[in-house]
């Protein structure tokens, strides 16, 4: 969960600005335009996870901008809105900017319209107005404004179009100090309206300015219980409890069910009249000549989601995703190679002219420089070519549609279908798949999500089981057939990761998480053409450049460790043996052996480093010492050991063994909980090592 | 006046007039802040492969719901 929420002024100065709306409305999009940061926009709903806070400075003035996690309304559904809400309704921002998308504008005036009840310093961003055209949707911005009584802007945030005059309107309504004009008021129910009558003087009195006293009537009336309980806190007394309000309060309500408002009742009375203003304001703002849902996109629905289509397409995009990742990445993993390993001779021969001394040489050039090597020219390529393909669908709107087909299979897991998204994301990084579990509402499935996650193979170990199905079971050739025979095979080893998600979450939705599936909506955004020289460049720089980082800078000491430990004899054999030694009976018991293992264990940091730690260590106690091409190391491993049977235990763990320490932390910091990292850790460790063992005994008594 | 049915009989393509909700809790508050009240207008637009979830068009938006929660949503057709 959030820890409340800091605001970073750097100046006294500053004006605190939210930026609230729908999911994914382009909150994030307006928020990066103005303050040039680049928060993670992407088409589906509910990427914003945690409140990022950014400075932009417009006609000489500074504002800190907070962009909030989308929400519907105010009435928080779950932790992340409550925390969203609560920085609206008490955290004193000197401005709310609610983006608006004006394709479906009355739905969105729901959430203007509770905020407009909260604070009139509320600016309106119609957003998407290119959208809104090419639906024939026109958006009367004079008339809606007029009707709001707060100002409203178009904008089209993609094209940074509309911010200027966004920003212009925020200044002048944060340089007025008091008279506001008034803004609308949300009319309800006459028995409403007299309660809130009765409520409101007394909640002016004892709460002056604080708080919109009829924003408080209508929430005491209504019985929101956090939110009263949040309100408690900020008014810093108790004044809610003071006998004269708790008598009004008592007063109010009997009059209310006198006129036949039970709790139900008022509460669906306080939706619709919000739902029928917005409507009332629609007719007079909100222009259309078209049907709302575009028929291009109906027609993609049918072909992405029907049931002839829906599963093969869906494999078949991840295949060919897969393929193309792998075919585009061999020749640039080539050169890379070849170039990084060229380096590292001239990298020992400089080290031996400047008299540093042999066994320090080896270990930094053989050990550190040589591991980094292997991890750059191994990993970089693929990432390079997955994360943009990926962020590619991403932006399109796709993933919604996956969640979409697979919801069936979560319902009867007794899981969420929003697992789904989080799926897609752990195939990018296992950590990002966490946090974007924050879009689940039920805590319940949340965990659920949470600790089959890591079935998902993220990046850093595509690459391993890319090199392993190629050696083993493709051939090393180059060309066609061999990329498309790895792409399958690893399509293959994914959907084994689905099925072992669905088969887990419905085994922990039986035990230890037991409960019945929780409702939820899941909203379907429109189909987007992707920018997609903005995608390359943002998921090359942002997040290639980030994972390979993180993996370089644990490969070199740990190339440092191997080879350490290779060179460093204890009694008659090295530390290297010892250990490996050491971890071999269990191992062997999974089909594979000590040092691969052990290369796991040391890959904990990141994935990435397991199979340059095999090579390392295969390396450092044979005698091959040119390593070029993948028949070479597939020569090098049966060296070892290795048979095809060694090759599928080895994919099988990599598939399921514990999350990276980097995910680890993220599971303790969303979880807040000891016990359900552990879980996290185990579950898929316990189910690696049961199916290793099962494989490794059916091929003992069949083999 | 046409009878009332559930949400979750409405074929796709097929139009309706939301009559009544009879789901309660965060669920029917959820559906309300959608814009999904009485009178609202709610077509049928797709269905998943596995036919559930199904996504419907509320308010220019499109979205999913599974048949327990849809099957709480009264409606009259045509
Ligand atoms: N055509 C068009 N697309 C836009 C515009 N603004 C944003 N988008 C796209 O809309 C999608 C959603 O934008 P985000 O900024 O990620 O939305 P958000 O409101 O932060 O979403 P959540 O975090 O899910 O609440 C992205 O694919 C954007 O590229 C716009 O003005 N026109």
């Amino acid at each position: 969960m959030d820890e409340g929420l800091v605001i970073r002024r750097q100046s006294s100065q500053d004006q605190v600005v939210a930026l609230a709306g729908n999911p994914n409305v382009g909150k994030s999009t307006v928020f990066n335009g103005l303050t040039g940061m680049n928060q993670h926009t992407g088409n589906w709903p509910g990427k914003t996870v945690s409140n990022a806070q950014g400075r932009c400075e417009h006609n000489g003035r500074g504002f800190v901008m907070v962009d909030i996690p989308g929400s519907y309304s105010l009435m928080a559904h779950s932790a992340e809105e409550e925390v969203a809400r609560d920085f609206i309704c008490f955290g004193d921002p000197d401005a709310v900017v609610v983006v608006c998308d004006a394709t479906c504008l009355e739905r969105n005036l729901n959430l203007v319209l509770q905020t407009i009840e909260i604070t009139p310093r509320t600016v309106v961003c119609v957003n998407l107005m290119d959208e809104a055209e090419k639906k024939k949707i026109r958006v009367d911005i004079d008339e809606l404004s007029r009707q709001l009584g707060v100002p409203v802007t178009g904008a089209c945030a993609r094209s940074g179009k509309g911010l200027d005059a966004l920003m212009d309107a925020v200044d002048e309504i944060t340089q007025k100090k008091d008279a506001l004009a008034d803004p609308v008021r949300v009319l309800y129910a006459p028995a409403v309206e007299e309660a809130v009558k009765t409520l409101e003087p007394s909640l002016r009195e004892c709460c002056g300015n604080a708080l919109n006293p009829r924003w408080l009537a209508l929430r005491l009336l209504e019985g929101e219980d956090d939110l009263i309980r949040s309100a408690q806190q900020y008014l810093d007394e108790d004044v809610l409890d003071r006998p004269d309000v708790q008598e009004l309060l008592r007063k109010a309500r009997k009059q209310l069910e006198e006129a036949g408002f039970d709790e139900q009742a008022l509460r669906d009375e306080m939706v619709s009249g919000l739902v029928r203003q917005a409507e009332r304001i629609c007719i007079h703002a909100v222009h259309s000549d078209g049907h709302g849902y575009s028929s291009r996109d109906r027609k993609i629905d049918r072909i992405l989601t029907s049931k002839a289509t829906g599963f093969p397409i869906m494999i078949a995009l991840l295949a060919s995703i897969f393929w193309l990742t792998i075919a585009g990445a061999n020749i640039p993993s080539q050169w890379l190679s070849t170039g990084l390993f060229w380096v590292e001779g001239r990298l020992a021969a400089f080290f031996g002219w400047i008299g540093v001394p042999q066994f320090l040489c080896d270990m930094l050039v053989h050990g550190a420089y040589r591991t980094l090597a292997w991890v750059v020219s191994v990993m970089l390529p693929p990432m390079a070519i997955f994360f943009p393909l990926f962020t590619l669908l991403e932006d399109l709107g796709y993933l919604p549609r996956v969640a979409f087909n697979l919801d069936r299979y979560f319902k009867k897991c007794s899981a969420c279908g929003k697992q789904g998204l989080t799926m897609c994301m752990g195939l990018g990084c296992n950590a990002a798949g966490i946090v974007g579990c924050r879009i689940i509402d039920s805590p319940r499935e949340r965990l659920i999500a949470m600790l089959t996650n890591n079935f998902m193979p993220c990046n850093g170990r595509f690459p391993t089981l890319i090199a392993i199905l190629t050696m083993f079971f493709v051939g090393t050739g180059s060309g066609l057939g061999q990329s498309m025979g790895s792409a399958l095979l690893l399509t293959a080893v994914i959907l084994l990761g689905v099925f072992m998600t669905f088969l887990v979450s419905w085994m922990l939705s039986k035990t230890v998480l037991k409960g019945i599936p929780s409702s939820f909506t899941l909203e379907l955004p429109p189909y987007r053409r992707p920018q997609i020289g903005k995608v390359i460049i943002r998921s090359i720089f942002d997040r290639t450049m980030f994972v390979l980082g993180r993996a370089a800078a644990v490969a070199a000491p740990a190339g440092l460790l191997i080879w350490l430990m290779a060179n460093l004899t204890i009694g008659d054999a090295t530390a290297l043996t010892h250990c490996a030694a050491f971890l071999d009976p269990f191992a062997r018991q999974l089909g594979m052996d000590g040092v691969i293992l052990l290369a796991f264990i040391l890959g904990l940091p990141a994935n990435e480093i397991v199979v340059p730690i095999i090579i390392m260590a295969y390396l450092s106690t044979g005698s091959l010492v040119e390593m070029e091409s993948l028949s070479m190391l597939r020569q090098l491993l049966t060296e070892n050991g290795w048979t095809g049977a060694t090759a599928v235990s080895v994919m099988l763990f990599s598939l399921m063994h514990w999350p990276c320490s980097t995910t680890c932390l993220t599971i303790h910091k969303e979880t807040q909980s000891i016990k359900w990292t552990a879980m996290a850790f185990l579950v898929p460790t316990v189910a690696g090592i049961a199916v290793c063992f099962l494989f490794h005994q059916l091929l003992q008594l069949f083999g | 006046m046409n009878p009332i049915q559930p949400l979750t009989d409405l074929q796709c393509g097929q139009t309706a007039r939301v009559g009544k909700l009879t789901l309660q809790g965060s669920m029917r508050r959820r559906l309300q802040d959608i814009g999904l009240i009485e009178g609202t207008k709610v077509e049928c637009v797709q269905k998943s492969p596995s036919g559930d979830p199904v996504a419907y068009l509320i308010r220019g938006a499109v979205i999913a719901l599974r048949a327990e929660d849809s099957a709480g949503v009264l409606v009259f057709c045509g």
